[in-house]
């Protein structure tokens, strides 16, 4: 296994260049995440038109691959609905902690970057941190861990 | 140090390149790579000597101890009860009824947080710690002040990582009934003047407990010296077996201390009606122990104490201010903690680079480091850090280690600097 195969250029930039990397101060809803292994903290904003995400930003500290992961998770679910985004939830979960995943990784555009992750069990938690924090802002919740 | 300290180091210094051999893990690859292992403040290995004597016990002597009348009962009681007067000696206690063995340094300070401090304190008393704490000297009085109604008092640090000794002794109080501090932090390195401390909360009658999980594999620890009332430490980062460590305790006070946990061993006898203790140290140690971990540790002692645990300190030291100098010029490097007294530990930060990703890189190429809180979480919040990367050494390292350390980090640079 290659180091090559966990910092793909994809997350590379997205670390350095983080995308919807601020605050929404009218959010209709929010969430912090937090890994207490390694002290990512995030948190999630989402603005919603009916059960579609308008708007999703993030912001708070950690590693390249949670920030990232985040990056990417507010480009890939802006516009989609609710539903939409608890699949790819469901898909991201998979890819990262499946072998075999039933998943089609073309289908997931640039979250696919984020296959390796699952080569290095170390890293899941923080590639995985922001979508259960969008999960619970979701749902409504207010906090999230992943221990 | 003194001079004539300083004069033996120049005379003898450790034959490391021997030492290495005594430790089988050190030849290990990681990745294609030669292992350095850079996380001894985490937890160190084992010599040989120290595996050996465990299965030589497994294969030859193993019983319960203290109980049986037969051959192996008796091997087994005398090299446990051995093992304990090795501990006696290493720390310089007046007695092995002041050695009680416990898993390590963590429930060495709940056993005196619930045996000494739980049926005596109340509101209004007062547990002075510092903020340079491991979890493990911070969460068990906080359990205790939950329980009796107990303040918990923080003494504050300072920007290079010192406990601000001023501070500390402005919240000495009538109301305080135990100080609990660190002898050295696990997270920066930084030595605890401690005797200065002691002699603070002494005049004021204040019994101290130290925690010197991170003191006991790196310097010279005397308890009738230092005059503390308690001493904690843990077998597995001074070359000895994981699962045992050692509360030292003054005798007046373990004496009038009530046992912790109940079970066998810990009995002279037992009744419906009334149950009568055993003596000290047995009063604190209910059930069968861990007997081969504490030959083990004893087997440990022996060896560092054939080092010369000055020759130890000096070689740890020599690595230090090599690591300081080697690192202080790899661009974007930030030390956390810079006291003018350490121990072997560097902690720091690299700009634009998380820590735990520096932990996989650098895991990459061989070296083992710590990276996140390093159960400090004050630690890191008083820095404003989520978390350092922590190189820890430990007298069988080389300066060879530390460059491939450094050639890591500019490895870690051109990936994500």
């Amino acid at each position: 296994m290659d180091l090559k195969d966990l910092y793909r250029d994809v997350i590379v930039d997205h670390n350095r260049h983080p995308r919807n990397f601020r605050e929404i101060a009218d959010a209709d809803r929010r969430a912090d995440g937090f890994n207490p292994l390694c002290g990512d903290k995030l948190t999630m904003f989402v603005k919603l038109e009916g059960d579609r995400i308008s708007d999703v930003a993030f912001n708070g500290s950690g590693c390249a691959i949670s920030v990232a992961s985040a990056s990417l998770l507010t480009e890939s679910i802006k516009g989609r609905t609710i539903p939409e985004a608890e699949t790819l939830f469901r898909q991201m979960h998979q890819l990262l902690t499946q072998d075999d995943a039933p998943v089609d990784v073309s289908s997931l555009g640039k979250l696919g970057a984020l296959s390796g992750v699952r080569e290095f069990p170390a890293r899941v938690k923080c590639a995985s941190l922001c979508w259960h924090t969008l999960d619970a802002a979701l749902h409504q919740q207010e906090q999230v861990s992943t221990e | 140090m003194n001079a004539i300290h300083a004069v033996q180091h120049a005379l003898l210094p450790l034959n490391v390149a021997q030492i290495r051999r005594d430790f089988p893990i050190l030849e290990r690859t990681v990745r294609g790579r030669p292992l350095a292992y850079l996380d001894n403040a985490a937890s160190s290995q084992r010599p040989r000597a120290v595996i050996d004597a465990m299965s030589h016990y497994y294969e030859h002597s193993h019983a319960n101890v203290h109980r049986g009348v037969h051959t192996l009962s008796q091997e087994a009681t005398d090299l446990f009860e051995g093992a304990r007067e090795k501990v006696r000696r290493f720390i310089n206690a007046r007695t092995t009824k002041e050695i009680v063995f416990v898993r390590g340094t963590t429930e060495a300070i709940n056993l005196v947080a619930q045996s000494y401090g739980r049926p005596q304190f109340g509101p209004g008393d007062e547990i002075l710690i510092s903020w340079l704490e491991h979890h493990a000297n911070i969460v068990p009085w906080q359990l205790l002040c939950q329980q009796t109604g107990a303040t918990l008092k923080v003494a504050p640090i300072t920007q290079t990582g010192e406990v601000d000794f001023d501070a500390f002794a402005a919240l000495l109080s009538p109301r305080t009934k135990l100080v609990a501090l660190t002898h050295v932090s696990n997270a920066l390195g930084t030595v605890v003047p401690v005797q200065r401390f002691i002699a603070a909360a002494r005049a004021r009658g204040v019994p101290v407990l130290l925690d010197g999980a991170q003191a006991v594999p790196h310097l010279k620890v005397d308890v009738q010296s230092l005059d503390c009332d308690f001493y904690a430490f843990s077998s597995h980062k001074m070359c000895g077996p994981t699962g045992i460590g050692v509360l030292y305790g003054r005798e007046s006070l373990l004496a009038a201390m009530p046992p912790w946990q109940g079970g066998g061993d810990m009995i002279l006898a037992v009744s419906f009606d009334k149950t009568v203790y055993n003596a000290l140290p047995y009063k604190f140690e209910a059930g069968t122990p861990a007997i081969a971990e504490a030959i083990g540790l004893g087997v440990a002692i022996d060896y560092l104490e054939a080092l010369g645990m000055d020759r130890v300190a000096a070689a740890e030291h020599d690595l230090l201010l090599y690591a300081n100098e080697r690192l202080s010029k790899v661009p974007g490097l930030r030390f956390v903690g810079t006291a003018p007294d350490k121990a072997a530990v560097v902690s720091f930060t690299i700009d634009k680079i998380h820590p735990h990703d520096l932990g996989t890189i650098l895991d990459h190429e061989g070296v083992a480091i710590r990276t996140g809180h390093h159960c400090a979480m004050p630690v890191m919040e008083f820095f404003g850090l989520p978390a350092t990367a922590r190189a820890s050494f430990a007298f069988y390292n080389t300066p060879a280690e530390i460059d491939h350390l450094v050639d890591a980090l500019h490895a870690a640079r051109e990936m994500l600097g």
